[in-house]
């Protein structure tokens, strides 16, 4: 066996220590050539999120989603957003169910300011085309590669071209283009190009048709679109699932979010290569006047101390500035002071729009939302927002206490349910579906010592019980892990901005949670006292052979019990269940109905004649399945709660 | 509950009742009903020098009954109070577990049972004894049958004559009550009682009738001897003025069964002055027995780290004080070995009816 290995090994070298030139430098010269971008992305499609046919459907639906939503917002309109997935018909025969289908068109139809004629095919059919790139203002979009990219996708997957339909206004005609991305030179490939009658006065609608897979659950179309719901409550969202649902997300916010302005760059978030690269393309012909007219933040003053500290003259041309003087121009902008950029470029979410979402799409018995203030990483402003649903919604926790039907015997146990808290992250607006534990708000989720306030946590895990955490970055510049957008990287100052965020929530949850508690705990001694009293007399009648006024001393106990707990105080707390008093931006649900900041869903009036109590069970349309089994409970209950006295004696 | 025929309540069942007038009386004050009751722990544990046994402190808890987290406990306590006046008027006794089942039941229109498992009502009787003054033979609660007896003593159990001279080499076992309306002692003759730890070494010295020999009895309670044990040896000893020995492996678990028997236990300290025999004399096996006797080293087992702990916390306790004893305890940790009394069979079979016993009695070769 050594011998042989020996030989082989010998006879391996023996080319190698005479090698026969087979390829001259000239022919592999000849062989050197540009590679497109899409070419690139064709062979590397993960990159961008298509890295199997279950995630290619919901990144396919998030692009357009996402391009829709920032053309309508960019242009003030608030925005209506019909997304519809239906399984491609496959040659003749009929189509499989849902479930089993493996190709997908996705049609996104949006009520946006539409497209001008020659700007549809390189929107749509070509990579790194864009208005966002060169920008510093806060968008969905960043790169100008997604929808192209699904269209890419498209093309390689079933051939079939993006169908593309938009109008910019009632006088305008609709004009309808089937395009393809010619790969080799990453230039549109247009097959059709006709002017049709369509029915919207203006906006896009996209169709893509794809393999795919649709699967429900985690990480799904379903679950993105939810979301998509959750953080932008001013979008009016219809889905129409493969099976052929329709679900509604309505509008809750009636107006749109401020505009974000756009920025210069701030010098801290500089790097070198840029700043020569600045310094070259500038107009200005002073360093001065290059300085204050190219960054933000920085005045003439500030510029002045900056040309200072480089040992530079204020006059000195950019262009003529390279080598040592650049360098001692970069560091003297890093050790001169200079004020935090602006934060107008972004634009949160909101408390009230936040609350507002989870509100709608999750049941819960306590809902409150944070938004930071803006901050800095790397010169580039952000701002954090938190925000948290917790409780299973009254009609739930009203259902639960029915399951003990028998006593316990020694060594059973009732059965507690250990779920985790989940975690919806966002940013710019865009939920992020993948990649979780890569992701900055994840791990600041796991930093956060949720135990301070009242939650389980085991080591190194989510924080336990019936809880959504949500939390959204908004910056000019989301500083992602991957092409395909799916984490935020692991900045230290975004890390404790989430955790600062995360925190306020936490203390007022950590409140509301005691206060129920207390109010609990003073209804169960009260509870607790009447039953032991009942066995302390009883046994203190045999104790005593049967001698003893069993009614008087039941009574006297009883009193002593009502003022030891409270008395009337108790019964005001038992009654009013707490309340979001003291509690800033949240949303407390009681089965009487939320109090706080909650908004009044559509469709609330309709249901008999009491308003405040209506939203829960009507959400049940806009959002099945959140957790499993759900849907079905709420139903069940709705029945049981018909009557308010039956509800009170639940509880 | 069922109801005994009406008959005058002994002091103990005067005693439970009172839990009731606790109750009631509170209820009529419209105080709080709080049961006050003594701290059974090491930290309320004081060594009486001059009784020469371990006392409780004056330490007490107040169990009140309108305090959420007390609220349960208390109603238990009255519970088992009742339970066991129960015991009282039909004059039967019990075991733990019977005390749980009995007091076992789901309260009225709820879901939740008045006990969940067994470690909820331990304690709430140990809690009686000391509140009450009463010892858990009193309470009618009993152990397990787990010690032996045999010798020259006549004993009546329920009208039965028991002489233990006659009992083969099996003897009578020890019921865990002992009190004198259960057994009386018709008579004793013997010289000296000798309690063994081991049921092994009682066997082979009953065997080799060795209390015939030396006019002794022969007592086990196979390991830590249960309480009634205990309390037979002290009766003997204290009714028939007889000395009494105590004979344990050579480790610090054979100290403390000493300690025990001589000074009472830290757990059940409140019932040392009924059960303690603070004249009781360690006769071994001793630390300094395998040089005595020429025990080979290679039948000693070395002390682990629990045993070597173990040690040290005994050097600590007060009454291990006296110089004999901490040279004692100080000689194993040196060696690092400890000797079972099995070991003597390394030399003869009978080596310790016919050597070791003997010559011990006999050098009155023991610690205090």
């Amino acid at each position: 066996m050594s011998t042989s290995l020996a030989k082989t090994t010998t006879t391996e070298k023996i080319p190698t220590a005479e090698p026969k030139a087979t390829v001259s430098a000239a022919e592999m010269g000849a062989r050197q050539r540009e590679i497109s971008v899409s070419e690139f992305f064709t062979k590397n499609r993960h990159l961008l999120g298509f890295d199997n046919p279950r995630k290619a459907l919901l990144t396919c639906v998030k692009e357009a989603v996402d391009n829709a939503l920032d053309a309508a917002e960019e242009a003030g309109i608030l925005p209506d957003v019909l997304v519809k997935v239906e399984v491609a018909p496959s040659n003749g025969s009929a189509p499989p169910p849902a479930s089993q289908a493996t190709r997908f068109r996705v049609t996104v139809t949006d009520n946006g300011p539409g497209i001008v004629r020659q700007q549809i095919p390189p929107i749509f059919a070509k990579l790194l085309y864009g208005s966002k790139f060169h920008r510093l203002r806060m968008s969905r979009g960043q790169q100008g590669i997604g929808i192209s990219a699904a269209g890419m996708y498209a093309q390689l997957t079933t051939g079939k071209p993006v169908q593309i339909i938009s109008r910019t206004g009632a006088r305008a005609a609709a004009h309808y283009f089937e395009v393809q991305i010619d790969t080799k030179k990453n230039e549109p490939r247009i097959f059709e190009n006709k002017k049709i009658d369509w029915k919207p006065p203006r906006g896009t609608q996209v169709t893509l048709e794809i393999e795919g897979r649709y699967q429900k659950g985690r990480a799904s179309v379903d679950e993105y679109l939810e979301q998509v719901a959750i953080a932008n409550p001013h979008v009016n969202l219809v889905y129409l699932t493969p099976e052929g649902e329709t679900r509604e997300y309505p509008r809750t916010i009636h107006e749109l979010p401020p505009q974000p302005k756009e920025i210069k760059p701030h010098p801290y978030g500089i790097e070198f290569g840029i700043l020569l690269r600045m310094l070259h393309d500038t107009k200005s012909h002073s360093l001065s006047g290059f300085l204050a007219g190219d960054f933000s933040r920085v005045s003439a003053a500030v510029a002045q101390e900056i040309c200072k500290t480089a040992k530079l003259s204020l006059n000195a041309r950019p262009r003529n500035i390279h080598g040592e003087d650049a360098e001692a121009l970069y560091k003297a902008i890093q050790a001169t002071k200079i004020m935090a950029p602006p934060s107008n470029c972004v634009s949160p979410i909101g408390e009230k729009a936040i609350l507002h979402g989870l509100y709608k799409q999750i049941k819960g018995d306590f809902y409150t939302a944070v938004t930071r203030p803006p901050s800095v990483y790397r010169g580039n402003p952000f701002v954090i927002e938190a925000g948290l649903a917790y409780g299973k919604g009254p009609e739930q926790a009203a259902a639960a206490p029915e399951a003990p039907a028998a006593p316990l015997a020694e060594g059973e146990q009732r059965e507690d349910d250990s779920e985790l808290a989940r975690v919806i992250r966002y940013a710019n607006r865009v939920p992020l579906l993948y990649q979780q534990s890569a992701c900055a708000t994840f791990k600041a989720v796991l930093e956060t010592a949720w135990r301070n306030y009242g939650i389980a946590q085991s080591k190194g895990a989510l924080p336990g019980g019936p809880m959504v955490v949500f939390v959204h970055m908004a910056s000019v510049w989301v500083p992602f892990t991957s092409e395909s957008k799916e984490a935020i990287a692991d900045y230290d100052e975004i890390r404790k901005e989430i955790k600062l965020g995360l925190q306020e929530c936490g203390r007022r949850l950590g409140m509301f949670l005691r206060r129920r508690e207390r109010a609990k705990s003073e209804f169960r001694r009260r509870n607790i006292f009447e039953l032991y009293i009942e066995e302390v007399v009883e046994a203190c009648a045999r104790l005593k052979g049967g001698k003893l006024a069993k009614e008087k001393l039941k009574t006297q106990l009883q009193k002593i019990a009502t003022k030891r707990t409270g008395g009337a105080r108790t019964d005001e707390i038992l009654g009013g269940d707490g309340g979001p008093e003291g509690l800033p931006h949240s949303i407390i649900v009681t089965p009487e109905g939320p109090e706080g900041e909650a908004p009044v869903l559509p469709g609330a009036e309709a249901s008999d004649g009491a308003p405040a109590e209506a939203p829960a069970p009507k959400t049940e349309k806009a959002a099945p399945g959140r957790r499993k089994g759900k849907a079905k409970a709420a139903r069940a209950t709705k029945a049981a709660r018909s009557t308010k006295t039956a509800k009170r004696k639940r509880r | 509950m069922a109801q005994a025929k009406v008959k005058s309540p002994g002091p103990v069942e005067k005693k439970l009742v009172g839990v009731a007038d606790t109750v009631i009386v509170a209820a009529d004050k419209s105080k709080d009903p709080t049961l006050s009751i003594p701290v059974r722990s090491l930290a309320n544990v004081n060594f009486n020098e001059k009784r020469g046994i371990i006392e409780m402190g004056k330490r007490k808890q107040a169990r009140t009954f309108f305090n959420v987290g007390m609220a349960k406990k208390f109603m238990q306590t009255v519970l088992v109070a009742d339970a066991l006046a129960e015991l009282q008027r039909a004059g039967l006794t019990t075991s733990l577990r019977e005390i749980y089942y009995r007091t076992k039941h789901t309260m009225k229109d709820s879901h939740e049972n008045t006990f969940d498992n067994q470690n909820e009502s331990d304690p709430l009787i140990e809690d009686l004894e000391v509140t009450l003054a009463a010892l858990r033979e009193e309470l009618h609660v009993r152990a397990e049958n787990a010690g032996s007896i045999v010798g020259p003593v006549v004993l009546a159990d329920d009208g039965d004559r028991v002489d233990c001279a006659r009992l083969g080499k099996g003897g009578y076992s020890v019921p865990s009550i002992v009190e004198p309306e259960f057994i009386e002692i018709r008579r004793c003759t013997a010289d000296f009682i000798l309690l063994v730890e081991k049921g092994t070494q009682w066997n082979r010295l009953s065997e080799d009738k060795f209390w015939r020999r030396y006019n002794c009895v022969l007592l086990t309670g196979n390991g830590q001897p249960p309480r009634g044990v205990r309390r037979l040896a002290r009766r003997l000893h204290e009714e028939y003025k007889i000395p009494v020995y105590v004979l344990v492996d050579n480790d610090p678990w054979g100290y403390y069964i000493y300690s025990v028997v001589k000074q009472g236990s830290i757990n059940l300290a409140f019932e040392s002055q009924r059960m303690a025999i603070p004249k009781a004399k360690f006769i071994g096996l001793s630390s300094a027995d395998p040089d005595h006797y020429g025990l080979p080293r290679n039948v000693g087992i070395k002390l682990n780290d629990k045993d070597i702990g173990r040690a040290k916390e005994l050097l600590k306790y007060r009454w291990f004080q006296k110089k004999d004893w901490q040279e004692e305890i100080k000689r194993m940790l040196a060696s690092g070995l400890k000797y079972e009394l099995d070991a003597l069979a390394n030399k003869d079979f009978r080596y310790l009816t016919k050597t070791y016993l003997p010559r011990k009695l006999k050098e009155q070769d023991w610690l205090d």
